[in-house]
């Protein structure tokens, strides 16, 4: 048994590298989008800045309070702003050049000033969004909500705008008619911030920062390990090895009704050879081409993106191999199921479409719908992506390999199980 | 001539009521003959007579519904009966690797049969000088003309040294060179002692080659004799008699798609 099942997978391995374009497709494309995918996903490296949001002011009320927003806003790194006016902004946004356009109306700063203190009409800001990037609407309402506070409370406590305010409150309210307590209140109050401006608060080096944010962000990227950085090379290339060790598969698969297509099938049923070594040693030889397909595309990641094995070399091996048995049974699966290699390379195609989009090896997982990350727990390249990503950058130990190792197992299994009782071992 | 007479004891392959159907279709339906050593027996028949379903009962490719195929006497048993080493397959169908050289072709083909080392260059190097391959041995089998790829055919065929041939349709699509030269080679084939089972629908071939010639249709055997025994059996006063006659006047004119 031994000569003609080794005698299969050498040959399979003599024709698989005599492909120049199967060679290519198998272990230079991956490599090319996995590292356009993990330089998107890495996010931005350490001599590059993070992209800034395209935001246009257009500011119509020229007051300090507004200048102040707009230079607030110039300052801040997560923008990258111009001035403009209503019509360019309009322009810009529709043209999808700016993902948001702020506009300051005539009267902002007054009545921002008025309403701060909770009594006035509260002023409109307006913004012009690409619909096609609500995210970033989000990300600028959030921040231009600190610059307007930030600004409007340092006039209202420091600026002219404030003190000149401050000076027509005070008359008003001792003339209303509001509860006499609560007016001693009010006034005291009022006084106390004129009393802070005639002590100098509000001029110099002790003019007011203004409302800021009363707390700051700290940031850990939790993995398991201090020493384990993530790095989104490490997902990228786990995801593309796998679509195209699976694609290499399928293509195992088609071909061998190509063989059978050829009257080859007729020349190895004639011979002295079970059933079991004939799919046995396509098993075997499908089995190396994925597992050398991964080896290349991680070996280049390490090289060239320094993505690192934190999980551990037994697991990542385990998973490795596991995910290579399973494609390996996947292609044999197509030659069992597959009528003609035409019909059969667009059924896979398209299957192995589906299971790379749903098992999380373009896209993260956890931007679907929870309903559908349960259901890709049915898909094995989630399995093979999860096993992957612990064994790398998650840096969780091999004990986190052994569930998808066993998992992807069992995927093998079933889909050999079903070719072997599909299989066309008839050759009329 | 009956089976039975065609059934000596000198017979290596032993055809025996075989019969196979494909849902409603009988392809074969008790189908009978024998073949001796240095014999080649040609297998005629129309289109969709049942020669190919018999060729691949013979060569294990297809269970028999009924009947069974011997060698020396020993009917095959499973896949790996060593008994199938007896038999050599040249299929209708140029089954060869085409990105291989013809070198690496064989070797993966005898190594099917166990065969390895030293014996497997050897029976390489033999297969390669009968169909006069051996300057082209490391060629990808790609760059070769249609009569170099049926040579490799038979070469493959022949590279585990059976006792039993079986050809089905060896010549299709070749020139008279190289037809020329796959005869010659089944000539030496023949000297040497092998038995050839030869599936073809050129008359002549059969009747240049065929020491027997079996002619089935619709499943059936319907004439299994010598070539003059057939032309006997046919001949009506007068009117020439050639193989082709007899075939005709055999399984009629009517046209089989």
């Amino acid at each position: 048994m031994l000569t003609p099942l080794i005698a299969m997978v050498r040959k399979d391995l003599q024709l698989f590298f005599s492909d120049r374009r199967s060679v290519i497709v198998s272990f230079f494309v991956p490599i090319a989008i996995a590292s356009f995918f993990g330089s998107i996903f890495s996010g931005p490296s350490k001599n590059s800045e993070a992209a800034r949001i395209a935001v246009m002011v257009v500011d119509h009320d020229d007051s300090a309070i507004s200048k102040a927003i707009v230079a607030s806003a110039q300052g801040d790194k997560n923008f990258k702003v111009t001035i403009a006016d209503d019509e360019a902004a309009r322009d810009s946004v529709r043209r999808g050049k700016t993902s948001v356009a702020v506009v300051l109306p005539k009267g902002f700063g007054e009545k921002s000033g008025a309403a701060f203190f909770g009594n006035g009409e509260k002023p409109e800001l307006q913004t012009w969004y690409d619909p096609s990037r609500a995210t970033e609407l989000a990300m600028v309402r959030g921040i231009m909500t600190e610059h307007v506070m930030q600004a409007v409370s340092r006039e209202m406590f420091g600026g002219a705008q404030g003190r000149a305010y401050l000076e027509k409150s005070i008359p008003q309210v001792e003339a209303s008619t509001m509860n006499a307590q609560q007016k001693a209140l009010l006034l005291e109050l009022l006084r106390s911030v004129n009393g802070y401006y005639d002590a100098g608060g509000s001029g110099g080096t002790g003019r007011s920062g203004g409302l800021s944010m009363p707390y700051t962000v700290k940031e850990e990227a939790v993995t398991a390990g201090s020493n384990v950085a993530y790095n989104g090379y490490a997902h990228s290339f786990a995801g593309m090895g796998i679509q195209f060790l699976l694609f290499a598969m399928a293509n195992l698969g088609v071909e061998m009704l190509l063989e059978r297509q050829r009257g080859l099938w007729k020349r190895l049923r004639s011979a002295p050879v079970s059933r079991q070594t004939l799919l046995l040693g396509k098993g075997i030889s499908g089995a190396i081409i994925s597992l050398l397909i991964l080896a290349v595309s991680f070996v280049f990641a390490m090289i060239v993106f320094g993505v690192r094995v934190d999980g551990g070399w037994a697991g990542f091996i385990g998973v490795a191999v596991a995910c290579s048995i399973m494609a390996s049974a996947f292609g044999i699966l197509v030659a069992a199921l597959g009528n003609t290699p035409a019909t059969a390379r667009g059924v896979t195609t398209l299957a192995v479409l589906m299971m790379v989009m749903l098992g999380g090896a373009w896209v993260p997982t956890f931007i679907f719908p929870a309903w559908l990350q349960q259901f890709t727990l049915i898909v094995p390249v989630r399995w093979a992506v999860d096993g992957l990503d612990a064994m790398t950058w998650r840096g969780i130990g091999s004990s986190g390999a052994i569930a998808p190792i066993l998992v992807l197992l069992a995927f093998a299994a079933a889909f050999s199980a079903v070719a072997a009782l599909r299989f066309r071992w008839e050759e009329s | 001539m009956s089976w039975e007479d065609s059934c000596s004891d000198m017979a290596i392959l032993d055809v025996t009521h075989l019969r196979k159907s494909f849902g409603p279709l009988t392809a074969v339906d008790d189908v009978s003959f024998g073949l001796e050593s240095g014999q080649l027996v040609g297998l005629l028949g129309p289109n969709g007579a049942g020669k190919t379903t018999t060729v691949s009962m013979i060569a294990g490719l297809v269970t028999p519904d009924r009947g069974e195929v011997l060698v020396a006497g020993r009917p095959l048993a499973g896949d790996t009966d060593p008994a199938k080493r007896r038999i050599g397959l040249v299929p209708q169908d140029l089954a060869l690797y085409e990105e291989l050289s013809a070198r690496d072709n064989l070797r993966f083909f005898g190594a099917l049969y166990g065969l390895s080392g030293a014996p497997l260059e050897k029976s390489i190097g033999q297969a390669l000088d009968l169909v006069g391959l051996s300057d082209r041995a490391r060629d990808a089998v790609k760059v070769f003309s249609g009569g170099m790829k049926r040579r490799m055919n038979l070469a493959a065929g022949i590279l585990h040294d059976p006792d039993i041939l079986l050809l089905d349709e060896p010549t299709v699509g070749v020139d008279p060179q190289s037809r020329n030269a796959i005869f010659d080679n089944l000539e030496v084939l023949k000297a040497r002692g092998k038995a050839l089972l030869y599936t073809t629908h050129y008359m002549e071939e059969a009747e240049r080659l065929a020491d027997r010639i079996v002619i089935i249709d619709h499943g059936r055997v319907i004439a299994d004799d010598t070539l003059a025994g057939l032309e006997r059996s046919a001949a009506v006063a007068g009117a020439p008699i050639t193989l082709e006659s007899v075939f005709l006047t055999l399984t009629g004119r009517s046209l089989r798609d």
